[in-house]
């Protein structure tokens, strides 16, 4: 095939993603909505609610015996739900099995777009903001998809991750397209794989990081509220979705790390210098700066829960706006973006 | 300090624990007071944010380590904000004293808090795992069961199989008591101190890196003495007058664009071919240094960050004797290479002139719009110039741009587009000026910076160091084997996680297996 098919085919490929993530996002939504409690439901649910909660295995509280063993308060939940209208859950799960089943297709096509690009551009497929937007999607989808498999109870966080990709896609595609082609020279080096390839990685794990805290500060309030609500109780409950997000913040720090350290080399041998104070290197600096906060705050007592969570929300902020706003804006030595000179 | 005290301690600081004294009375009251504020989390932290923050201007305003000519603009055009801004040392954020004085008290607080904690850790890895609590079934993760065999047969088993896991074992009678993961708290130290080396390199590399620029026509050469640098800047310890000897000349330098399509004009690639000199007496050898590929000569780096073109003009005098003969380099301005320059003439007629130019690689000359240029490669070079005449300024001590003329006291003259073997006749028998042809010219960075290793060996260490703390689990294991009388033996196993992150399960179950076999359960026997 020739180059100019491969960069049609990677097109369609994102466009394919976009529509079948469009049907996912329909799907969980439709989950959320089936999953909604009916009279006897909450009966039986108040009813478990007054039970003693029973630790479902060792597996799951991995605390000291001194009582910050985060218990399984969704399943009884859950439990009841299942016991008390199953046919209108089966419905409910089919759904969210349908939605999962989609999102994997898209991460597929996502797969599929960038290696027909890597093809068609005769490089790795990652030289512009583009490229950047459709590889940080894909990363996304596919550690959602990995955690996903590993806690079924995390896929209802289905919705808040489609809908971001969807967005990223969608501005991909109308404002940041630039077609196939080579690389400008200053672009042609191997460090692009490795120190961009982490940044994508990075930010695919940042944002799945953002919208598990974001999740997290919301099942935070209505717990403290005592709220339900057919979200609410489809989450895990607020302490392991800090957990969580903070597992992917932990793993995602270091390599955060390593594709700025690995940008410095990168520096040092085009420009002489390793450190610049560029615009997208002082933004990087700033990003890691807060993330470094994030992590000592977590283990500053009266700084963990709530304020932690915000400054991690702040670091991705961080994140973005190096992506978006320095590429704009500012003017720098990083100005790779491919957007038209305005 | 990443992940330390996750566990119940709601300890701010890391110091080893004293009874709290009230601050006040006497200047040691206070520093100890001080010092502690410092040292704490809290602060940290705090300080963390503000050098976050304090980092934002520098990406904001431009900075004179990066562009001293965008600084100028920027003052030229904010007279009344920018003093004021340069005073707070906007321009200069990241030399600025109260950027040092954030990231210096950071470093102090890192440095009272790792050096305790240093201390401590190496107390707990040389002292013994605690011993084990009494009711081991308390803890969430456990497991028990019974077997045939003797309690110290089991223990002997049980720190055999931690043992060879590389836990830290210590064993009584009947208990044995491990601990695992201390290479968390060795990464996170490691961490942070090799956070004060990457800080020692970047200074290394402040006080005794050299780095300059040049730009260097085809043809010619480039030696690196200090005269020779068109902006060159050092450490304050570094000595610009024991520069390596080396030199090299441009060869030819090839730049080549994209031809059509969407990204037409789009640079594709550059080569500069340089005859290098290692020392003034040394064989000249041949080297291409390419974007990405500098040339490493002497502990040095020589890039090529940049390319443009050199016009070259030959002035006569009335008579059509040569007064000057060179690659005048103008500077490019847009993507298409439409470059600006001036050419001055202060010797040969009977005033000083010189020439405002704009040089165009494909020249485009429109009526109405004046020239442009419509590609950067030297397709159809054009040359603009106008006149002025009177005084150039050069005696005045004020340092001039060679690429822009200064024509405060000079009138202008007549305009004239040139393409390459064109002649202009000046009026007022000036003489004439010929557009011989085109030259390019490649710019070089030219760098040493000795701190640069150390910095490097940090980052890594400190890398490393970080997976270790983010990733390593810290965690204690419990085993009592208890006779009955009976000739069974009861055998509890408890674990405990310190850090986040689970899993403490599967590791008892792994245990498990390499202890004696439980005992098959009799039938009026409840299972265990």
């Amino acid at each position: 095939m020739s180059q100019q098919t491969f960069a049609q085919l990677s097109n369609g490929f994102v466009y394919g993603a976009m529509a079948v993530l469009t049907l996912a996002m329909f799907a969980y939504a439709a989950e959320l909505a089936f999953g909604t409690r009916s009279r006897v439901g909450r009966g039986v649910a108040a009813l478990a609610a007054q039970e003693p909660r029973v630790l479902v295995g060792a597996e799951v509280g991995a605390g000291a015996p001194s009582g910050d063993v985060p218990v399984a308060r969704h399943l009884d939940g859950d439990e009841a739900l299942r016991t008390a209208d199953p046919d209108r859950q089966r419905r409910a799960d089919r759904f969210g099995g349908i939605a999962y089943s989609l999102t994997r297709l898209a991460l597929l096509l996502l797969v599929l777009s960038m290696i027909c690009r890597g093809l068609a551009a005769r490089r790795a497929p990652w030289g512009n903001m583009y490229e950047f937007s459709v590889a940080s999607a894909m990363v996304v989808l596919l550690v959602f998809v990995a955690v996903a498999r590993r806690r079924p109870e995390l896929r209802y966080l289905g919705t808040f991750v489609v809908v971001p990709v969807l967005l990223t896609l969608g501005a991909a595609i109308t404002f940041l397209y630039v077609p196939a082609g080579p690389l400008v020279p200053a672009l042609k080096s191997y460090w692009l794989v490795i120190h961009v390839a982490a940044a994508i990685i990075c930010g695919g794990v940042f944002s799945l990081g953002g919208v598990v805290t974001v999740m997290y500060l919301l099942q935070d309030r209505w717990e403290r509220r005592g709220i339900t609500n057919s979200l609410s109780r489809r989450l895990p409950p607020s302490d392991q979705l800090d957990q969580s997000a903070y597992r992917l913040f932990a793993f995602v720090f270091p390599l955060w790390t390593f594709a700025i350290v690995a940008g410095a080399i990168w520096a040092e041998n085009a420009w002489g210098r390793y450190w610049n104070w560029d615009p997208k290197e002082t933004w990087a600096f700033i990003t890691w700066v807060v993330f470094a906060g994030y992590l000592h705050a977590r283990a500053t007592a009266g700084w963990s829960g709530r304020k932690a969570a915000v400054i991690a929300l702040l670091g991705l902020s961080c994140f973005i706006f190096n992506y978006f706003g320095v590429n704009i804006w500012f003017t720098g030595l990083h100005s790779y973006g491919g957007l038209p000179n305005r | 300090m990443t992940g330390g005290s996750a566990t119940g301690s709601a300890e701010l600081s890391t110091q080893p624990h004293e009874a709290i004294r009230q601050p006040g009375l006497g200047p040691r009251g206070f520093a100890r007071w001080a010092w502690r504020q410092l040292t704490s989390m809290r602060v940290a932290l705090l300080l963390l944010f503000l050098l976050a923050v304090a980092a934002v201007p520098g990406s904001v305003f431009p900075q004179r380590g990066a562009n001293p000519g965008d600084v100028l603009t920027y003052l030229d055009e904010h007279r009344t904000l920018g003093p004021w801004l340069d005073r707070l040392s906007m321009f200069d954020v990241y030399s600025a004293p109260w950027f040092a004085a954030i990231y210096l008290l950071l470093f102090i607080s890192l440095v009272g808090c790792v050096l305790p904690r240093s201390f401590q850790h190496v107390r707990a890895i040389r002292s013994r795992p605690p011993a084990a609590p009494r009711n081991l079934t308390r803890f969430v993760d456990h497991r028990t069961f019974v077997t045939d065999a003797e309690p110290a047969a089991v223990v002997a088993a049980a720190r055999e199989a931690l043992k060879a896991r590389w836990w830290r074992v210590d064993v009584t009678e009947s208990t044995v008591s491990a601990e695992k993961g201390y290479a968390r708290e060795t990464g996170n130290l490691l961490f942070h101190i090799a956070l004060l080396f990457l800080l020692v390199g970047i200074a290394v590399g402040a006080l005794l890196g050299t780095h300059g620029s040049v730009i260097v026509v085809e043809g010619n050469s480039f030696a690196n003495t200090l005269a020779q640098y068109d902006s060159f800047g050092s450490g304050r310890l570094a000595g610009s007058d024991q520069l390596p000897p080396f030199s090299f000349t441009l060869k030819d330098f090839r730049a080549t664009y994209e031809r059509g399509g969407a990204q037409d004009g789009a640079p594709r690639s550059f080569e500069a071919d340089l005859a290098v000199r290692d020392s003034p007496t040394s064989q000249p050898r041949l080297q291409t240094v390419e974007v990405n590929e500098p040339l490493v000569v002497a502990g040095t780096k020589v890039f090529l960050i940049g390319h443009g073109y050199a016009p070259r003009i030959t002035v006569r005098d009335k008579n059509g004797t040569v007064v000057s003969s060179t690659a005048v380099p103008f500077l490019p301005r847009d993507g298409k290479f439409t470059s600006m320059g001036a050419i001055k003439v202060p010797d040969g007629g009977p005033v000083q002139f010189g020439f405002r130019g704009v040089f165009l690689p494909t020249a485009h000359l429109d009526p109405v719009q004046g020239g442009f240029s419509t590609y950067p490669a030297a397709d159809s070079p054009g040359l603009l110039l106008s006149l002025w005449t009177g005084d150039l300024g050069l005696d005045t001590g004020k340092p001039q741009s060679v690429y822009s003329l200064d024509t405060s006291r000079m009138k202008a003259g007549p305009l004239k587009s040139m393409r390459v073997g064109d002649v202009w006749t000046l009026p007022d028998g000036l003489g004439s000026i010929t557009f011989d042809g085109v030259s390019e010219f490649a710019s070089f960075n030219i760098a040493h910076d000795p701190g640069k290793e150390p910095a490097f060996f940090a980052a890594m260490t400190a890398l490393a160091g970080l997976m270790l703390s983010l990733f390593v689990r810290r965690r204690r294991l419990w085993l009592r084997a208890t006779a009955d009388g009976e000739g069974r033996t009861l055998v509890e196993v408890a674990g405990l996680a310190k850090s986040e992150a689970g899993g403490l399960g599967r590791e008892l179950d792994e245990l498990l297996v390499r202890l004696p076999a439980p005992r098959p359960p009799l039938p009026d026997e409840e299972p265990a």
